[in-house]
Formats: structure tokens, sequence, C-alpha cells
């Protein structure tokens, strides 16, 4: 065995490794990621804990009792009971799950649609980049929460969808990821096309037109590892946004629609707990709070570790 | 520059047209149609005067043909009557749109302002301990509910202490200036809490940028003191990008505003046209919509206008 034997890709696949070793070392050295990320990891394991939690004590989330509405903390309620006579702790457990998952899967969709328009706005370039970023341009100047209550108030049986599915929960959950996701993919589009921009005129990307590579084929292999890093740092703002923008809609009754809880939806009828359970005011809006700044300061972290000019 | 302007007011009109059109349609998917409320209170009414309504009314015709119509009578300048009003709609928008901006132009004004001090003192020792607090209470204003926190607001100031009012525009049979401020307290610290974490982060970015300029280090070599270095030579530069992605974020305010005046009660732009959507209020719905795009689309034409004056390397064609 001599060095001339050592396999090619076995270094190469080191090197690749090594990229991402580094980012992730620079992330740990951002303090306030890393707490953000802690926080954020305690928080996911405090929602997913309702499920054994309900299983333990044997309290169902949904059974309501308006006897003990507005009941004081005690050792069988720990937080308490809502305004319907509802365990509040299971309540934040099984809401927070709601709007982690709304946050999750609306990104997830509206980076979908806006890389997708970013990509070929900024690889076809022409006529349909004008067209696609005017259209973009446009849709940013609208008025977003107005716009999504218009969104959120219309009736899915005029869609032709059957009244049973217009008022299950599950519609109430994918009305709210496709409105926020119809609205919310601009700055992925923006960003994607201007990286898309620079990117197209690399050497590499010239070799891979002129060996005949399909546009698919260059977007995927070429553009899209390398507009990774600036996607992975907006979509973990965006995760954020979306969030607090399902909890405002929820909350003004356009959202999450009970007794499906979300935190959001737990604040509805916020003017009343304000004089008679202050407490039932705080919880749902803090943990809101709680885990947008730690989502914001994780995607700071990410930014700074992606950045290579950064020195921090 | 006006060949500009007049090519961007143009976009602007033709944003909302296509807006118009969009509203219109989708407002008419929401639940009910405008006869609902009237035949409802009417038990007499059969099946026959129903459709015989709805004919006159025109009712019966194709959403296209409908807009159409609405288009036409739009532009003579009657957008129609708000049924929960019983009033011209433009009559009951006026002092709506009025509060709106009162509201937002305070807050606009309070948020910059508090903005270019804290983004300021951050970028003069980035990483210090006067960062670091800046930048928790950036990462907060941008991170909070903005109904969460007009709730926080009302039951420690209003609950609690019985400072301040915790709703409406004034205290019935008080109409002074003073009653209306403490009216106006907790909706405008809401707001401006909201959107100066935004703000801050532009702020101190562009002035971080800004200070590693080599114009500031050969300021700084001539001996300039420190403080008219900041402001004469750093935060005239930093201004230009800030000023156009704030008066950009102008039009943001107004889903703030909507929640600030659905929590405090306030008669503004963003609860007419919250009630008016929970009322099936068409007409008032769809105009609202559409002043609130024309609020944003001006302030954007506004933000890319002052870039030009503030910047005059920058040419708008």
């Amino acid at each position: 065995m001599t060095a001339l034997d050592t396999p090619a890709p076995a270094r190469n696949i080191q090197a690749a490794q090594s990229v991402w070793k580094l980012r992730w070392k620079r992330f740990r050295g951002h303090r306030a990621g890393m707490i953000a990320m802690g926080v954020l990891i305690l928080l996911v394991l405090f929602t997913l804990a309702a499920g054994p939690l309900a299983a333990w004590s044997g309290i169902d989330p949904d059974a309501t009792d308006l006897l003990s509405r507005y009941d004081p903390p005690s050792a069988e309620h720990w937080l308490g009971m809502d305004d319907a006579g509802r365990d509040e702790l299971l309540r934040l457990m099984y809401g927070g799950q709601i709007s982690l998952l709304v946050g999750l899967v609306s990104t997830l969709i509206g980076g979908v649609v806006g890389l997708g328009i970013g990509l070929s706005a900024g690889y076809f370039g022409g006529r349909l980049d004008a067209l696609l970023m005017r259209f973009t341009d446009g849709m940013i100047a609208l008025p977003l929460l107005p716009l999504l209550i218009v969104f959120g108030a219309v009736d899915l049986t005029k869609l032709g969808f059957s009244s049973e599915f217009a008022h299950s929960g599950a519609a109430g959950f994918w009305r709210v990821v496709v409105i926020i996701a119809v609205v919310d993919w601009t700055q992925m589009a923006r960003l994607v096309r201007a990286a898309t921009l620079s990117l197209k005129e690399r050497d590499y990307v010239l070799a891979a037109k002129a060996s005949g590579a399909s546009p698919l084929y260059v977007m995927a292999a070429h553009i899209l590892p390398n507009v990774a890093t600036p996607i992975i740092v907006a979509g973990t703002l965006t995760v954020g946004r979306v969030i607090l923008l399902e909890s405002v809609l929820s909350f003004l009754g356009f959202g999450i629609v009970p007794p499906t809880p979300s935190w959001g939806n737990m604040l509805n009828n916020a003017q009343e707990l304000v004089t008679t359970a202050p407490a039932l005011a705080v919880y749902p809006g803090l943990l809101i709070f709680i885990t947008v700044i730690a989502v914001n300061f994780i995607g700071d972290g990410l930014q700074h570790a992606f950045d290579p000019r950064s020195s921090r | 520059m006006t060949g500009f302007v007049l090519r961007r007011s143009l976009q602007a009109l033709l944003v909302l047209w296509v807006m118009s059109f969009v509203i219109y349609a989708l407002i008419g998917l929401m639940p009910g149609d405008p006869l609902d409320v009237m035949i409802a209170s009417n038990p007499g009414a059969t099946p026959e005067v129903v459709a015989h309504l709805r004919a006159i009314y025109g009712l019966d015709q194709p959403m296209p043909v409908r807009y159409w119509h609405w288009l036409l009578d739009a532009l003579r300048g009657d957008f129609g009557f708000s049924r929960t009003h019983s009033e011209p709609v433009l009559t009951v928008l006026a002092p709506a749109l009025l509060q709106t901006c009162k509201l937002m132009l305070i807050s606009f004004a309070l948020s910059v302002v508090l903005a270019f001090a804290l983004g300021v003192a951050a970028a003069r020792k980035p990483g210090g301990w006067v960062d670091g607090f800046v930048s928790l209470f950036a990462f907060a204003g941008i991170s909070v509910p903005v109904f969460w926190l007009a709730l926080i607001l009302i039951i420690v100031f209003a609950v609690q202490l019985h400072w301040l009012p915790a709703s409406g525009m004034g205290t019935v049979g008080d109409n002074g200036l003073i009653d209306q401020l403490r009216h106006l307290t907790l909706p405008v610290a809401t707001l401006t809490l909201a959107s100066t974490g935004q703000f801050t982060r532009y702020v101190r970015a562009a002035m971080i940028e800004t200070m590693r300029m080599d114009f500031i280090r050969t300021a700084r070599a001539k001996g300039l003191g420190e403080g008219r270095l900041v402001i004469r030579h750093a935060l005239r530069n930093a201004l230009i990008p800030v000023v156009t992605i704030m008066a950009l974020s102008f039009g943001t305010l107004f889903s703030g505003a909507l929640v600030t005046e659905t929590m405090f009660a306030q008669w503004g732009m963003g609860k007419m046209i919250y009630d008016a959507i929970l009322a099936n209020d068409y007409n008032l719905a769809l105009v609202g919509l559409l002043f609130a795009t024309l609020v944003t689309l001006l302030s954007n034409l506004v933000a890319d206008l002052a870039y030009g004056w503030l910047d005059p390397r920058i040419s708008l064609k």
C-alpha cells in the first residue's frame, strides 16, 4: 500500500464534510444562537410531551367543565383551567404542536414556490424574468394582514369542497398553511433570483450548458447547491414570521378554528381574560414570543456561520 | 425624473386594478351574499321574490359582469353603500383613514427616532454590552406578537395601574386634546415598540458598514472629534439606505395598525376592514382594502424618490 493507492473520492467526501463541520463550529461559537437552539429544542420537547402527559394524568384536553372555568392552578391542573374549563397546560402543549407545524409546513411550501419562481426568473431571464419580478413587486406592495383575512374568510363550500371538509379541523389547518404560503414566498424568490443571476454566468455552468445539460439539470446540480446557505438562513427567519402570522390570524378568528387549540386562538377572548384571568392571557403569547425570538437568533447564528467574511 | 414618476404611477394603477378584481372575486367567495340579511329578516320572502330581488340587484349575473359594473361606477366616483353603516362608503371611510394616518405617522416618527438613537449607540462598539442590549431589544421587537404586546400593555397600564384607558378614542362628553392623547398613548406605544426592532437593525447594520469606510478613517486621522465624526460623516452616509428601507416599511405598518386598532377599539382603517369582513359589508371591505393598497404603493413611490434625492449618484429612469 502506497500513498498512490489511496482512493481519491474518499478525500473529496472528507473535504465536502469539512465545510459543514467548519460552519457548525462557527455556529457553536455564536453564543446567542446556541442558547436559542437549546431553548427551541426544549420548546419542541414541551409540545411533544402533550400526548404522554395526557395519558399519564388521564386528563382529556378537549373535555369541557363549565363549573371549573378559570380555576386557579392546582395539584391536578398545574396551570389551572381555561375559559371552558379545560386543562390550560395540555392545551398550551397541543396548541404549540399546531403552531410549530404551521410554521414549518407553510415555510416549506412557500419556500418551494419562491425557489421555483426565483430560479426560473434568474435562469431564463428576459421577458419571463420581467414578468415574474413585476408580479413579485406587486405582491410585496400588498397590505399583508388585511389580505390574509379576506383569504381566511373565503367560504370553502363555494369553491366546491364538501361542507363536512370545510368545517373539519384539517381544513382549518390547511387553509392557514396555504394562505400564508400564497403570500410569503416573495423574499425567497428575490433572494434566489439574485443568486442565480450571478451563478449562471460562472464557467462551470457554461461548461455544463455547452455539454448539453438540460436547464433542469443545471439548476439542480449546479445552482441549487450554491444557493443553499442563503435559502437556509431566509427559511429559518421565515419560520419565525409565519408563526407570528398564524398566531395573529388565529387570534382574529381567521386561522386555526377552535376547538383545535393554537397559541393564537387560545387568546380569542383575550378582552375577557384581561380582567378575569390575566395569567391565561400571558402564557400563549409568551410561548409564541419565546419561540419566535429563538428562531430569529438561530437565523442570526446561521447567517454568521455561513458568511465567510463575518469575523466575530 | 418626471418619466420615472409617471411610469411608477401607471404601474401602481395597474396593481390597484388587478387587486380590485382579485379582491372582488375573493369577496364573492365569502359566506353568504349581500341579500342574506334582507331575506333572513323577512319571513314572507318566497323563492320567487328572492329571485326577483337578485335580478334587481344584478346578483344573478356572473361575477365578471358584476365586477365590470362595479368598476364603471367606481371610475365615476361611486363606490356604493356600506350596508352596516347605511352611508356611502367614502363617508364611512374618511374619518377611519384620518385616524389610521394619525396612528401610523406618530408611531412611525417615534420608532424612526428611537431606532436611530439605539442603532447609532450600538454601532459605536459592535459586540460591546450596549450592542448586546440593543440587539436583544431589536430581536424582541421583531419577535413579539403585536396583539399580545397590546394585551400586556392593557393588563399593566389599564387594568393593574389604572393609568391609561384600555380602549376607545375618547371619553364620552370629553373631547379635549388631553383625553384624546391619553386614549392614543397605548396604541401608539404598541405600534412603536413593534416596529422599532426592525428599524434598529437597519440603522445598526448601515452604521457599522459606514464606520468601516476609508473616509471615516481619514476623518479620524485628521483628529476629528468622535461626536462630529459619527453625526456629520457616518450618519449622513448611513442615512441613504436606511431612509429608503424605512419608507418601504411604512406600508407594512398597516398590518400592525390593523391589530392595534382592533385591540384598542380605535376606529381606523384596519378595524374598519376587519369589521366589514366579519359583517359581510362587501363594498366597504373592498374599498378599504384598495385604499390600504394605495397607501402602501404611495409610500413605496416616496421611498424611491427619497433615495434619488438623498443620493445624487443614483439617477431614476
